[in-house]
């Protein structure tokens, strides 16, 4: 069985190969990404100057915004760095020959497309009067996720989001079982590479967190079609009260997207500063941490609501507590380059450039976790700039890392250095611009959402919607840099980058084989 | 198939057309239920029995006060059909697999977790509904008194749990009754379960069949009273105006109930499979976890029950 293929529709539509998934996931989180992207630029192309140049109605303009969120995060970051990154090199790095449940690990990836096409269709469908579509945001809160948006358009993004989370749900069984029973032998749990110590904890935020999820949505669906009053204040519900269920699931879901890149970082580092990764244990341990206190925060993005003061100041202390494990993880990576031999590889600059952003996302993050403070800025564009700083810089550039560490591994093929470091710094210099400045906007007092905005607001607006021309550009480097790969064809060898890349992985050939570890590896 | 020896226990499958299968059947399932509860294409006064009126009007009308005959459901059976077609085929494969001893005991092990962590998953499901009924029911006052200046009548809210709009107490199902009988019926059954179990550890075939057949027929005979609880229920909506699915309360009790009966179905249809296969002689005295994993999913939706009972049924009526 060693190398031998299935046929292309055999072996692309029927997979139970954990390597073959894992690209799929990758190629399928390209494609999320650039609809994603394709939304976002058309937002900051509105945003250039005041007035409304492109869009027909202001509900267009947030049901983009919208779909922007759910796409970027279910369908494009989650796909990538869980299953695409995880589904890739778990196994080679723990030296398993596979997953658990292969099979199931194709359902989760078949359930994405699913999810894709429903809420792609959901954005041609009536939302409300005013047009097709769901306007409500990515975090859907009622009423305007029930009575507000009557047509059927939402219905979609609730079956969309209902068979993602499924899809997650089976990933994270298979990890989890993965990890924990596929180790090499003599793989303990603390010689566990970090990657598969940071998808271990998204898996298991990933598996209790989820389901809540899934029934709010089950909740918003039954009060928006069958009668039931969950949501409904005149039948003795609370519109709140989805608030604090799509946050115990939301507030996980931040840390599900980012640990993986913690873990992908982890690598880089340590790789290319040719010393083991400082404090490993502690590395480890800091992420279980973030993962069980971040079950425990999630109303601080609920402070305007009209919440007790206690429960605020709890909240607050609550979230202030994830910087002091988060702090380890950077005083690591620091300290995991302090006195090594550093080479300043295209994975590395992707790699500190995620350590400085994430920091000033992470900064932005301490802020906000102040009650007072956050009442200020709350939905503005502060709070956008925030959470683009961890996610657009932080959870994208790890994958971006990740994908240039290792797609020598994944192709077999290396690419051209040039194009990918263009590639580089179009992307960083692109997002700061258009990011940065909208702490200012923020500041200003800039709603979130908004298609159109008083003529204070112009300046930064169009510095950021430059920022957007330029990230544009970024991108395109990326896709010609994957297409000049494969066409060029450059071997990769084994272990291309050399001294300091000791994980499992690299002792297998480039790409690996079919099925690798017929002979399980032995650690010492 | 194999070049060369291949030198773990690990269970590397085949390609399979199950998983795939499922994403179609998925989507068209998805597509199903939208335009049951939803609906995709109402219909016009000028051509009420056109193909995309039949097939994309919303299907639940047909139950509504109109009660407008469509096909609304057509893609929902067909979602349901289809999936459950798949699930047979793919279970079916992993009886084969299990059979040809590819289920050796390291992948046995990642069965169990596989088990744990899914019941893991469907218990912060129920926390959801647990969630929502703990949160009115106990913080229902303390939230209105947050709020005095955005609620209209503070006071009538306060209390609104177990009131509905109109200010009346809501009448609910007497939990000495039926619901008695349904928690007796599914101890019972955790009984009977436990005896087939350990009849089949014995090797005792006949006595495990019998045990498990009567556990199937008790499950049954759950499903069976929670549909006349259902059926009664719903006649008395349509005479009670303080019925109880006029306010919060009942929309917690039809979906926490409802979907704890969904997973008793899914639980007797587990029980009858692992049944099917002790009467055709599968299974062994040492390899049996579909019956294990069977018997925990049993026990979990027994758990359920029990604290649905309690809670949603006994303590809320005694309030």
């Amino acid at each position: 069985m060693s190398d031998h293929k299935p046929k292309f529709f055999t072996r692309w539509l029927f997979s139970t190969n954990h390597k073959d998934i894992g690209t799929l996931y990758l190629g399928f989180a390209i494609i999320s990404g650039l609809l994603g992207g394709y939304l976002s630029f058309l937002m900051r192309l509105e945003l250039m100057e005041p007035g409304i140049q492109y869009f027909s109605n202001p509900h267009d303009f947030a049901m983009f915004a919208s779909m922007h969120g759910l796409i970027m995060i279910f369908f494009l970051v989650m796909p990538a760095v869980i299953g695409g990154f995880g589904n890739w090199f778990v196994p080679l790095m723990i030296g398993a020959p596979d997953m658990a449940f292969p099979r199931m690990n194709n359902l989760s990836f078949w359930l994405l497309p699913v999810a894709l096409i429903c809420s792609v269709i959901s954005m041609f469908v009536p939302g409300t009067t005013s047009g097709n579509g769901f306007a409500g945001g990515w975090v859907m809160y009622p009423p305007l996720a029930t009575s507000g948006h009557p047509g059927p358009a939402f219905d979609f993004v609730i079956i969309g989001l209902l068979a993602a989370g499924f899809s997650s749900i089976f990933g994270a069984i298979n990890f989890i079982t993965t990890i924990f029973n596929m180790r090499a032998p003599g793989m303990t749990i603390h010689k566990m590479p970090l990657m598969a110590w940071s998808v271990l904890v998204t898996s298991w935020l990933l598996l209790l967190s989820l389901p809540v999820l899934a029934a709010a949505l089950i909740m918003l669906f039954t009060d928006r079609t069958v009668g039931t009053g969950f949501f409904d204040p005149a039948m003795g519900g609370d519109p709140l009260m989805f608030q604090h269920l799509f946050w115990f699931f939301g507030h996980p879901e931040v840390y599900i997207m980012i640990l993986p890149a913690f873990g992908i970082i982890s690598h880089i580092v340590s790789t290319f500063s040719r010393k083991p990764i400082f404090g490993y244990l502690g590395m480890a341990y800091a992420m279980v941490a973030i993962g069980v206190v971040g079950f425990v925060v999630w109303a601080h993005h609920m402070y305007t609501v009209g919440m007790d003061v206690d429960l605020k100041a709890y909240f607050l202390a609550a979230t202030l507590i994830i910087a002091i494990p988060t702090g380890i993880k950077i005083f690591s990576w620091l300290a995991t380059m302090w006195g090594g031999s550093i080479r300043m590889t295209i994975p590395m600059m992707w790699a500190q450039a995620f350590i400085f952003l994430f920091v000033i996302g992470g900064v932005t993050g301490v802020y906000l976790a102040n009650a007072g403070l956050d009442t200020a800025v709350h939905d503005t564009y502060y709070v956008v700039a925030h959470f683009h700083y961890v996610l657009s810089m932080g959870a994208v550039f790890g994958i971006f890392a990740g994908f240039t560490y290792w797609f020598g591994k994944m192709s077999g093929y290396l690419y051209n250095k040039w194009l990918a470091a263009a590639h580089f710094w179009f992307f960083f210099i692109g997002v700061n611009l258009v990011f940065f400045p909208q702490h200012f906007l923020g500041m200003q007092g800039m709603p979130r959402r908004i298609v159109d905005y008083p003529d204070e607001f112009a300046y930064w607006n169009y510095v950021s919607s430059i920022g957007a021309i330029v990230t544009l550009v970024g991108v395109a480097f990326f896709l010609i840099w994957l297409v000049e790969a494969f066409i060029v064809k450059r071997k990769a060898p084994d272990n291309y980058w050399g001294e300091g890349a000791n994980t499992l992985e690299w002792t297998l050939s480039s790409p690996p084989p079919f099925h690798q570890y017929e002979v399980l590896p032995k650690i010492k | 198939m194999s070049d060369h020896a291949i030198e773990h226990d690990y269970h590397l499958v085949e390609p399979s057309p199950w998983p795939f299968l499922s994403g179609v059947a998925a989507l068209v399932w998805g597509l199903g239920m939208v335009v049951f509860f939803a609906g995709l294409h109402p219909r016009s006064a000028e051509n009420p029995n056109g193909m995309m009126e039949f097939f994309f009007s919303r299907g639940m009308d047909m139950y509504g006060a109109d009660k407008v005959s469509n096909g609304g459901w057509f893609f929902l059976i067909l979602g349901l059909l289809l999936a459950a077609g798949v699930m047979i085929g793919w279970w079916r494969d992993v009886i084969k697999e299990g059979d040809s001893g590819d289920h050796t005991p390291v992948v046995q092990i990642g069965l169990r977790y596989g088990m744990i962590m899914f019941l893991m998953q469907e218990v912060m499901f129920f926390v959801a509904w647990f969630w929502m009924f703990f949160e009115f029911g106990l913080f229902h006052e303390v939230r209105a008194s947050w709020n005095p200046d955005v609620l209209e009548s503070a006071a009538a809210y306060a209390d609104g749990f177990g009131v509905n709009a109109g200010g009346h107490a809501i009448t609910t199902i007497n939990a000495w009754d039926l619901p008695l009988i349904n928690t007796l019926i599914l101890l019972l059954s955790g009984t009977t379960l436990t005896w087939a179990h350990h009849a089949f550890v014995k090797n005792d075939r006949k006595s495990a069949t019998f045990a498990l057949g009567l556990t199937v027929m008790l499950g049954l005979a759950f499903i069976y009273v929670q549909a006349v609880e259902y059926i009664e229920a719903y006649g008395h909506r349509m005479t009670e105006t303080n019925w109880l699915d006029s306010n919060i309360y009942g929309s917690t009790f039809f979906l926490a109930t409802g979907f704890h009966g969904f997973h008793v179905i899914i639980g007797v249809i587990f029980l009858f499979v692992m049944w099917l296969r002790m009467m055709r002689g599968g299974m062994t005295q040492e390899r049996h976890f579909g019956l294990e994993a069977a018997a925990w999913y049993w026990h979990f939706v027994d758990v359920i029950w029990l604290f649905l009972f309690v809670f949603v049924y006994i303590v809320f009526a005694l309030n």
